[in-house]
């Protein structure tokens, strides 16, 4: 379906295409004036934050394999650092942005040292640890979380002298770090580095025969997606203007790693897609909120079951591997099967 | 003709079982050396140990003047030695040119930033790898597969690819684990002209293969291993008219049949 709606973009004239563009950026620029209200800003901020965030831990989970379900610590690194230099120490919060970039970098880097000798639900448990590690560190550490009583007041961005404050201006951090993220992550899979990650997912022993430094590439893919979990971390610290260890739980780490499956992993636009699914469900499912954890895993489950590869994932992909073409009404007994 | 790969005495033992055993090896320069021996001998054993997938309990392995014992086969992959596995592994859910990509990863250096600006190293691999890569293809008549995933190929093409990806190295040897596995007698004589042809392009190529015709007629030298111990090493003939060697493969046998035999 994408081939296809590539195809046929490509295939318009170059003016049209360009016409084509430009409304759409302007569009999407004008989005805050479209929805005045801030419940509607709330939930589009979210699915830009996470469309970074689902983005970032498939880079490590889609494109290298690396099984982490621990990104809700790399989300938490980001955001205290920014929420601790910003209001503790009045640091400019254009000054902690990369600084929370590349401190959740180092990080990452530490979580990767596991990696070179573990691989499958090994290595899971170890990125779960980590998660876990980081909330309690930040409960317990008072004097510089704030405990369990969190962190406060943490001032806004400035802007060209404006402050940062309604999510109709968030709106726009958000989208630049999405659209970044998006460019520059698709920009380095299409090189000599997202082929190394690749080869190392779907044969580690071909790779390092073919002279792909396995330590390195791996090291450098949990940096690179911790790093940008560390920049969404350090936009939304302002941003929810309180932070507390209760925001960086485990459900959280899953609720990002669920994006991730649904929208596809191992696809650039699979977690954008699954940010907005889940996040819209999410709010759809707000009114039977105690069931909205049973809605969500059966989601998964049937997810797993029919579609691996995810919504937008290829059917030829490593993940629907032999279920191509295996269709929902199939799958249900509702049609007969088509022998091959 | 200078020594490239020199396997002095080495053993991998995995726990008390000797699967590698003081097996001393030299490949020269130009050979197409075979390394032959009945199932469990100890090849693809050894084949490992030479390119760095294990670790020998001890000897030393010397290639083209550097020492190879403890280093990663990445390291290994960098000095010159390129090789294909025995149950072929593939990059299967990537396109052949793709797995062709990969095969360039020592001969390029883009790092994280050159991929990111787009750099003029960026352009220069980038269009190194496809103008080399389509190449390595042609040669092996595998230009219309190009965009195909590795893993829908046919078994024989996918030994083909695999074959391609080494030579992406521009190996100084080049290592192949039974390459004519599983193929029929047409298949097998034209894989063998093909590395004769590879050879007088001038690469030096070792290989483990059980058919004997492949073996006796592309090599000009062979290695025999039975339990992890070196039976004999030298040329077809020599290891034709070798006694431990056909005792290896039909057993000792009785004196009778054996006066039978030379009758």
């Amino acid at each position: 379906m994408i081939k296809n709606l590539k195809a046929w973009f490509s295939g318009l004239p170059k003016a049209v295409r360009l016409l084509i563009i430009v409304l759409a950026a302007v569009l999407v620029l004008l989005v805050p004036r479209m929805f005045t209200s801030s419940y509607i800003m709330g939930i589009i901020c979210r699915i830009l934050l996470y469309t970074t965030l689902a983005g970032s831990l498939n880079v490590i989970n889609g494109y290298t394999g690396q099984f982490s379900i621990g990104h809700a610590g790399f989300f938490a690194v980001g955001c205290y650092t920014t929420a601790i230099l910003s209001s503790n120490y009045g640091w400019n919060f254009w000054l902690t942005l990369p600084l929370a970039g590349i401190l959740t970098a180092i990080i990452g880097l530490l979580v990767a040292l596991p990696t070179f000798r573990m691989t499958g639900i090994y290595l899971s448990i170890v990125t779960l640890g980590f998660s876990e590690i980081i909330r309690l560190i930040a409960l317990n550490w008072t004097g510089l979380t704030g405990g369990p009583l969190g962190i406060k007041g943490i001032p806004a961005p400035q802007f060209l002298g404006m402050n940062i404050r309604r999510a109709g201006d968030y709106y726009y951090i958000f989208l630049l770090f999405a659209v970044l993220f998006l460019l520059i992550t698709a920009r380095v899979l299409k090189s000599r580095i997202g082929r190394a990650w690749m080869s190392i997912r779907e044969d580690q022993q071909a790779a390092q025969s073919l002279g792909v430094e396995l330590v390195k590439y791996k090291a450098m893919n949990f940096a690179y997606g911790a790093f940008w979990a560390g920049l969404a971390g350090a936009i939304y610290a302002p941003y929810i203007n309180y932070v507390d260890s209760n925001t960086f739980t485990l459900d959280e780490g899953f609720n990002i790693l669920s994006m991730a499956i649904i929208g596809g992993m191992g696809t650039l636009g699979g977690p954008v897609l699954g940010s907005f699914v889940v996040n819209i469900l999410n709010e759809l499912l707000r009114p039977v909120s105690a069931y909205r954890l049973v809605v969500y895993g059966l989601l998964i489950v049937v997810m797993m079951w029919i579609r691996p590869q995810g919504l937008i994932g290829a059917s030829d992909s490593m993940l629907a591997d032999d279920r191509t073409g295996v269709d929902l009404l199939e799958r249900l007994g509702l049609k007969k099967r088509k022998t091959a | 003709m200078s020594a490239l790969l020199v396997a002095k005495n080495v053993s991998k033992h995995f726990g008390g079982l000797k699967a590698v055993d003081s097996v001393d090896m030299t490949i020269n320069e130009g050979d197409i050396f075979g390394i032959i021996g009945p199932n469990g001998a100890g090849k693809t054993t050894f084949f490992n140990i030479c390119s760095g997938v294990y670790k020998p309990t001890h000897g030393e392995i010397t290639f083209d003047g550097h020492e190879l014992v403890g280093q990663k086969p990445e390291q290994i992959a960098r000095l010159g030695m390129a090789r294909t596995f025995q149950n072929i592994r593939l990059f299967k859910y990537m396109s052949v040119l793709e797995n062709i990509f990969i095969g360039f990863q020592t001969k390029t250096k883009t790092g994280l930033t050159d991929a990111i600006l787009h750099t003029a190293t960026y352009k220069d691999d980038e269009r190194l790898i496809r103008e080399e890569g389509l190449k390595v293809l042609d040669s092996l008549g595998l230009l219309p597969f190009k965009d195909t995933k590795a893993g829908n190929l046919s078994y024989g093409m996918q030994r083909k690819v695999e074959i391609a990806r080494a030579l992406a190295l521009g190996p100084k040897l080049l290592l192949l684990d039974e390459p004519a596995a599983g193929m029929n007698q047409q298949e097998k004589q034209e894989l063998m002209r093909f590395v004769i042809d590879l050879n007088k392009k001038g690469y030096t190529i070792a290989l483990i293969e059980h058919d004997m015709r492949f073996v006796m007629n592309s090599c000009n030298r062979i290695l025999v291993l039975n339990f992890g111990q070196k039976i004999c090493e030298g040329t077809p003939e020599e290891v034709r008219e070798d006694k431990g060697v056909n005792e290896a493969y039909f057993g000792k046998g009785l004196l009778v049949g054996r006066k039978r035999a030379t009758a």
